[in-house]
């Protein structure tokens, strides 16, 4: 076995090692620490499409709502028919959530195919409007909840299945894009102009990328609607895509490491906002500001595009240069 | 009939507030190839200016709702509109502009957040009625004029629509008939060579910013004119319909920006009107994949090449 896979084996033993623990970890702490499985998987997943692909996308959360509902209904209208059992249960689960993301992988076919023709601004716009799209047919239609929401569905998601697919995931992005094959997809991003000149098929690797990021955004949901237990359409909305987005910026698009740090910290950091309010000391409009993460958010953005454009952590020599 | 008739005069009222937006969208691509995501937020700040100083303007004209006031308003809110427009590309984009498009782009997104959030923490986040600048009533039409007399034309609506022509026809004149036009049109031709030609490029598209930024403001005035309720959010929509009708319109293409706009405005208020309004958001964006499918150039806009 190469090394890789090896990697690949121990981090899925800790996981089912460290799985042992988690009824000893205080449920508040277990609660944020499967939160930032889940967002590394979005990130990391977006990170192909963004940061190794070079095609901006701000639609990353209707992928994540395309998983989330199909597996949360594929376990709804099961589960009861195959009655509870753990073991069928936990079966269907895992079925339920890569028919999620083979259904994400579908929308991601969906919103790739017309979006070749188009590059950068117009892109991000164009996903934007099919994750909206994608919102406004969950929001009508009645079996999914539409307007209400989706609940009920039973907690099967734990420590060890988020960081087993995070692990996969991880495993699955480096390797390809580390891969001869892969090379295609940081050529595109590089030059899209060279890359076709030198015969490589930039239309297929741009579709690749975003359905590839768009099956894992759904496995993703389908962790989500699993662990939250209920799902509402605004869960998904151009928000979540920037929370995202942001993750990888700040990471570094197209550091797979950077963004898995951005996620953690980005996680933790409202978390750790939502305390500041208790420290008396500090003038009050500060933390009032504080407790208003999209500001700091926004700050962030300009801020590094202004300083840092290659993200925390990118690596130098991977910024483009100029055209 | 009448009632098809109604909805055309609703969808152009509505239409002249997108193709206002519109404009500064297509007039910053023009002169950057950059699209300018913090617009549709702009239009929000030229609302909520209104809303800050009409009181104090009205009080000196007079003290109730007047022309005289609402003209008074609608300039005052243009200027700061042109203030923040250009103060934000001077602070977030002319630093980036060696950098590669998606940097910029970024960073534009990061304004409008921004704007957007910071909107909710100074001006609050709920909506707001702003002040009457001008009696808004439905206007008597004469009986003479038979079946026609039952249309509902609103005061609002008429000033809204003349306003917008008025302030197109200004920024015609001032695009092709005055020098500062002149050296924007050399820019969206050809940045280097214009520079070459002597043109001052950063004053030249400080100019812009603040001309397209003063039109959103107007925007955001002529529309709590006719919807008295202003919220920071109601840049997002507005200014996502606006630059799809710029798209629409052929984006870079002055003209086609109105064009589309009023596209928009009409398809919108007939989608409205005869089939289901809560389509009314998604059909923007329809609009938009269709057009990117079939004619990406837009309807007056000339295909581009790329060039190696």
């Amino acid at each position: 076995m190469r090394g890789p896979k090896v990697l690949l084996l121990i981090a899925l033993l800790v996981c089912a090692g460290a799985s042992g623990f988690a009824g000893a970890i205080n449920p508040y702490y277990y609660d944020i620490l499967i939160s930032i499985g889940i967002n590394i998987l979005l990130a990391v997943s977006l990170n192909l499409v963004t940061g190794y692909t070079g095609q901006f996308s701000l639609g990353h959360a209707g992928f994540m709502a395309v998983g989330a509902y199909f597996s949360a209904w594929v376990t709804l209208t099961c589960g009861q028919a195959l009655g509870g059992s753990p073991p069928s249960a936990t079966g269907l689960f895992l079925l339920a959530l890569i028919g999620g993301g083979f259904a994400a992988a579908a929308a991601g076919l969906v919103v790739g195919v017309p979006s070749l023709r188009l590059r950068g601004d117009y892109l991000a716009i164009v996903t934007l409007g099919f994750s909206e799209i994608i919102k406004g047919v969950i929001q009508n239609a009645e079996p999914l909840g539409a307007q209400r929401g989706l609940g009920g569905m039973v907690q099967h998601t734990n420590f060890f299945w988020t960081y087993a697919f995070v692990a996969l995931a991880i495993y699955g992005i480096l390797t390809l894009v580390h891969s001869t094959y892969g090379s295609g997809f940081l050529a595109v991003r590089d030059d899209e102009i060279a890359a076709e000149s030198m015969g490589i098929n930039t239309t297929k690797y741009k579709v690749l990328a975003f359905v590839i990021g768009a099956f894992m955004a759904g496995i993703a949901g389908g962790l989500y609607a699993h662990f939250k237990q209920f799902i509402h359409p605004e869960g998904f909305n151009f928000l979540k895509s920037v929370d995202i987005v942001v993750m990888v910026i700040l990471g570094g698009m197209g550091s797979t490491a950077g963004v898995c740090l951005a996620a953690v910290i980005l996680t933790i950091l409202p978390e750790f906002l939502r305390t500041v309010s208790d420290y008396t000391w500090l003038p009050a409009p500060v933390r009032e500001l504080a407790e208003n993460r999209m500001i700091l958010y926004s700050l962030l953005l300009i801020v590094l595009m202004l300083t840092r454009p290659q993200g925390l952590f990118g690596k130098v020599d991977l910024r483009r240069k100029k055209p | 009939m009448i009632e098809f008739l109604q909805q055309l005069i609703n969808g152009l009222s509505q239409g002249a507030i997108y193709a206002l937006i519109a404009l500064g969208y297509t007039m910053v691509f023009g002169v950057l190839r950059f699209i300018n995501f913090a617009h549709g937020d702009i239009y929000m700040l030229g609302a909520f200016a209104g809303f800050y100083t009409a009181p104090k303007l009205l009080a000196l004209t007079g003290g109730g709702p007047s022309y005289a006031g609402a003209a008074l308003v609608l300039v005052v809110a243009m200027a700061l509109c042109a203030v923040a427009g250009v103060l934000i590309e001077r602070v977030c984009y002319r630093p980036l502009r060696a950098q590669p498009r998606l940097t910029v782009l970024i960073a534009a997104i990061g304004v409008s957040l921004f704007l957007e959030n910071g909107g909710q923490f100074f001006f609050g986040a709920d909506p707001q009625a702003f002040p009457e600048i001008i009696a808004d009533s439905a206007i008597e039409l004469p009986a003479s004029w038979g079946g026609f007399s039952a249309l509902t034309v609103t005061v609002g609506q008429v000033i809204v629509i003349g306003s917008a022509i008025v302030l197109l026809a200004g920024l015609r004149a001032v695009v092709m008939h005055t020098r500062t036009g002149m050296a924007m049109r050399a820019l969206s031709l050809n940045p280097l060579a214009a520079s070459l030609m002597g043109v001052n490029t950063d004053a030249v598209i400080s100019f812009t910013f603040g001309i397209g930024s003063a039109l959103a403001g107007a925007a955001g005035i002529l529309t709590s004119i006719q919807q008295p309720s202003i919220d920071p959010l109601m840049g997002i929509n507005a200014g996502l319909k606006a630059f799809v009708a710029a798209v629409l319109g052929g984006i870079g293409n002055i003209p086609g920006a109105a064009l589309g706009g009023v596209i928009i405005g009409i398809l919108e208020a007939l989608v409205v009107g005869y089939v289901n309004p809560t389509y009314r958001d998604p059909l923007v964006f329809v609009v938009l994949i269709l057009v990117l499918l079939v004619k990406p150039s837009g309807l007056l806009g000339k295909p581009e090449r790329e060039k190696v």
